[in-house]
Parts: C-alpha cells; structure tokens; sequence
C-alpha cells in the first residue's frame, strides 16, 4: 500500500535521510540554554527516508521524542549517534531553507505583521520595496488581508499562526518544519487552519514534517503517517495514507484510516468503541 | 480603584505627615531650632525663592544627575547586552561587577575629587557610578530572560551576531531593562547628596550642608522637601516613559 504522492510516475527523490539516529540525554546537555522543558525524550535506532514534497506526519504519545526528532532534523539539536542528511549534505545548524514554525507562534511581539512577515527576508539582507511587497503576496495567501500594520498581540491565534506561517514561506523554504502548530487553537479554528495548510501544501508543493499526537489530524494532513512508540522513541509503524485531497473526514475511508493508526497506536479502539455502542 | 480615589488617597497619607509633623512642633517637644515647623521649612523654601536661588541650585542638581545618569545608560546598557549575550565576556566581567558593585558610590568621592578636581565631576562620576550597575546588571538578565524560542527563529533566519543582538536580543530585552533603568533612576537620585556634600558651592546637596553649616535647619529640610519631590516628579515621569516603550514593545502591564 502506497500513498497516492508515492504512486506519481517520476520516482520521487529523497530529500531528508535519517541514519540510525538516537538521543540520549546527560546533565550537561539539559543546561543548554536553548532548550524547552519538555524537550527531553530519548530517541533510539531511528531510520527514516522523506521524499521531496511529502507531507509527513510524526505522531505518536507524548515524550515519544517527537519533538526531539523534529528539532535534530531542524539543526536545533544533535543527535547523540546517527546523522541526519538533508540533500546529502549533513545537518549541523539551523538553516533558512528549512524553517521551523512552533505550537507558540514565536512571533516578535515589538513588530508588525507585516515587519514579521519581513523578517526572514530582513535577515537575507532583501531591500525593503522587495521585502514588503513578497510580505504581501504571503499575508494574501494564508488570507491575512488588512492588518499589515496590527501588532501580534492584537490577534488572535489563528491570525498569529497564519502571520508565522507567511514569514517561514517568505524566505522560500524547501522544508517546513511544523511543531504542534495547531495545537493551542480551539477544535475549529484548528480544522480551518488544516484545511487552508493542505491548499498552501499544494499550491507551494514544499516538503513538510509536521508533529502531532492528534490523530484526526495527522489521517487529514499526512501521505504518510509515522507512529512512534515512547521509552525509548522509536517507529513503530510507518502508514501510508492513500486518500486523495481534500479528505472528508466524515467518510468510511477516513474512519477506516484512523482506525488503522489507533490500531497502531495500540489504543484498544475497538474496545472502546463497544462500549460506545 | 479610580483614579480621583487615588489621588484623594494619596493626597491623606500626604496631608497627614504634614499634620502630625506641624503637631509635634507646635507641641514644643523638640526646639524650634532643631525640628522647624512645615510652615517654617516653607518660609525657608520661599526665601531661596525670593533670594533668586532657588532655580540655580535645582537646575545645577538636576544637570549633574541626568549627565551621571545619561552616562551610565549610555555605557551600562550596550556593556551589559553584550555581557548577558557573550557567554566569554559574562565570564570575564561578571565577577568584576559583582566586587565593585557592593562599594558604595560614597566611598568614591575623596578619590573623584583627588581625579576630577572640584567642580560637577566629582559628583556626576558619583552619580554615573551609582546608576551604572544596576543598569549593567539588569540588562546582563535582561538578555538572560529573551525568550530563547525567539532566538531559534532568528538562527533559522540565518541571523548573524550583530543581527541576532539588534533585531532580536535588544529589542526583546528592553521591557525588562526598562524596569531596571528605572529602579536605578531612584537609587542614583539618592546619591545625589552625597555627591554635591563635598567640591561643589551649588545644588541641593550643597544646600543641606550649607544650611548646616548656618545653623539653619530649615533650609536644611527645605532642600530635603525639593529632594524628596523632584525625585517623586522624576519616578512618575520615568513611570509614564515605561509605560508607552512597553506597550511599543508588546507588553502589557498588568
């Protein structure tokens, strides 16, 4: 069974390779002041293969090492054995072709939208006409019209999550790393933004990693759906899910698939639903 | 609470003070030499006013603190952004700051007028030292505090140093410098005294002396009264200051 992304005639080339890659944690490196509490998972044996242009879903229990794995292909951590090879070349460091988006938006709450939108391009040294008009063209495309010059607290938090998804596309990235992205926004906001991600998915055609322990959301989003088991981190199961776009999440075939990673997530979901019934 | 509540609150606590000091020496507890009556200390206000003084001595006082304080800000803030950022130079300097941070400004003077000689150096460097540490100091946690997740993002951006300290770590560390660069505004002011007590023949600092040395204690407290409500005037205004560069910044206080 294969993911309708992998059944494209031109064979699709891998663009992020995990070699054996683990974690282990030791006092010193907890004191690395870049760290979020919470970061600490313990990964072991990971090999994984993302092929350009998929959208890829990390799922699995929390402390799975999820987050962990994410911030290793992001260059925000290394790993303790094993490499990570983004087009072949080894990842050291962050980098602006590969940009992170977070659970808590990380906005710069001193800017405006747009001087958000701007920043990557601010970094990359772009001219200012050049910058705010490519800012533009993005608030257009996660439909953020007419509040350029709001700040970010004057928003809500769909508005900031459009806001810093429009400033990670800005710099043109080949990969987007999503950590939790939707998750502090309520239950609708959350479906909307779902949606609107696999229109942007499709229309930019990036390659995106996307962390999650929500099940519905990753059978909406995901060619392939990467089950990782807790203590110590590591696959389980790797899904495909071959459903074309956009899902109806209220179709047999989609429920069908979410019973399929329950099952893999070993939640017992027939049980439970007997006991709906 | 409103606001005109407020006032009439604090105008009591005010009014009150006043009251049971103007009891107390009418009472004749105390000579009237030695514990001058509010509305002696008034008349002493008046007179500096009436001599054409008054203004001279204020202005001499205010120049002195700003200068020393505009010196510490200009010296203490980038010093300590870059202290609290480069883990090298937190090593190198911290340890300094925390020997020469606990030595009173005070203790500075007989070596100030011995180096700067009589005139508004002694006292501006008195003040400078004053304010500089704490300024230093607070924004070495200023930066310490920067949300680290907004440096990951700037390190994807691709930032370098310099952007990284002004695009991200000097923005993100100046409501908490705020809060510091007020703290020392007060603590400096308090020094202020202490540095016009000795190589200057003005400022209010000179004045309490001055007023010791006539035996006139109400002249004495008179300039205690000037101290005590420009350094009111001044917290309010760095208050109101703060308040607008935090809500530039994106903080709300509560």
């Amino acid at each position: 069974m294969k993911g309708d992304f992998l059944m494209s005639d031109n064979k699709p080339r891998i663009i992020i390779d995990v070699c054996s890659v683990g974690k282990q944690w030791n006092s010193k490196s907890t004191s690395n002041k870049n760290n979020e509490p919470g970061d600490f998972a313990t990964l072991e044996e990971i090999n994984l293969e993302i092929y350009e242009g998929e959208f890829l879903c990390l799922l699995g229990p929390s402390g799975c090492g999820k987050t962990t794995l994410l911030n290793i292909m992001a260059g925000f951590e290394r790993p303790s054995s094993g490499s990570v090879f983004i087009d072949g070349v080894e990842v050291n460091e962050p980098h602006p072709k590969r940009i992170t988006i977070f659970q808590e938006y990380a906005l710069l709450p001193w800017r405006s939208v747009l001087g958000n939108v701007e920043f990557g391009l601010e970094m990359a040294h772009v001219p200012k006409k050049e910058r705010q008009t490519k800012a533009k063209e993005l608030l257009e495309l996660v439909s953020l019209t007419g509040v350029e010059s709001k700040m970010p607290k004057e928003l809500s938090g769909g508005m900031r999550q459009r806001v810093a998804v429009a400033r990670s596309l800005a710099v043109d990235p080949d990969i987007l790393f999503m950590d939790e992205p939707f998750g502090a926004l309520d239950a609708l906001t959350r479906i909307r933004m779902e949606e609107e991600l696999v229109g942007i998915w499709l229309k930019k055609k990036k390659t995106i990693v996307f962390v999650t322990h929500d099940i519905d959301e990753s059978v909406y989003l995901a060619d392939r759906i990467v089950v990782l088991s807790a203590l110590p981190g590591r696959i389980k199961e790797i899904i495909p899910i071959d459903s074309g776009r956009p899902r109806d999440r209220t179709s047999f075939e989609f429920i069908r698939l979410r019973e399929r990673v329950y099952e893999a997530l070993s939640l017992d979901y027939k049980k439970t639903v007997e006991y709906y019934l | 609470m409103t606001k005109s509540r407020r006032i009439i609150l604090s105008l009591t606590g005010f009014i009150t003070l006043v009251a049971v000091w103007q009891t107390i020496s009418f009472l004749g507890i105390f000579p009237q030499g030695l514990l001058p009556s509010p509305i002696a200390v008034s008349a002493a206000v008046y007179e500096l006013w009436a001599r054409g003084v008054l203004f001279g001595h204020i202005s001499d006082s205010l120049y002195r603190f700003f200068a020393g304080y505009a010196l510490a800000v200009m010296l203490g803030v980038p010093f300590g952004l870059l202290t609290g950022w480069s883990r090298r130079l937190h090593a190198l300097f911290e340890p300094l700051l925390q020997i020469l941070r606990p030595i009173s400004p005070i203790a500075w003077l007989p070596l100030a007028i011995l180096w700067f000689g009589i005139g508004n150096s002694p006292t501006i460097f008195i003040i400078f030292l004053a304010a500089f540490f704490p300024i230093t100091l607070s924004a070495i946690s200023a930066v310490k505090n920067v949300d680290p997740l907004l440096l990951r993002v700037a390190r994807n951006f691709g930032a370098n140093s310099r952007q990284m300290l002004i695009k991200i770590i000097a923005p993100a560390a100046f409501p908490f410098l705020a809060a510091g660069l007020h703290m020392a505004l007060g603590a400096a002011w308090v020094f202020l005294v202490a540095g016009e007590m000795v190589g200057v023949r003005s400022g209010l600092g000179f004045l309490i002396i001055d007023g010791r040395n006539q035996v006139r204690y109400d002249l004495v407290m008179a300039s205690m009264v000037i101290i005590g409500l420009l350094g009111l005037a001044i917290d309010r205004l760095m208050r109101t200051a703060e308040t607008f560069i935090l809500a530039r910044f994106g903080v709300h206080r509560a």
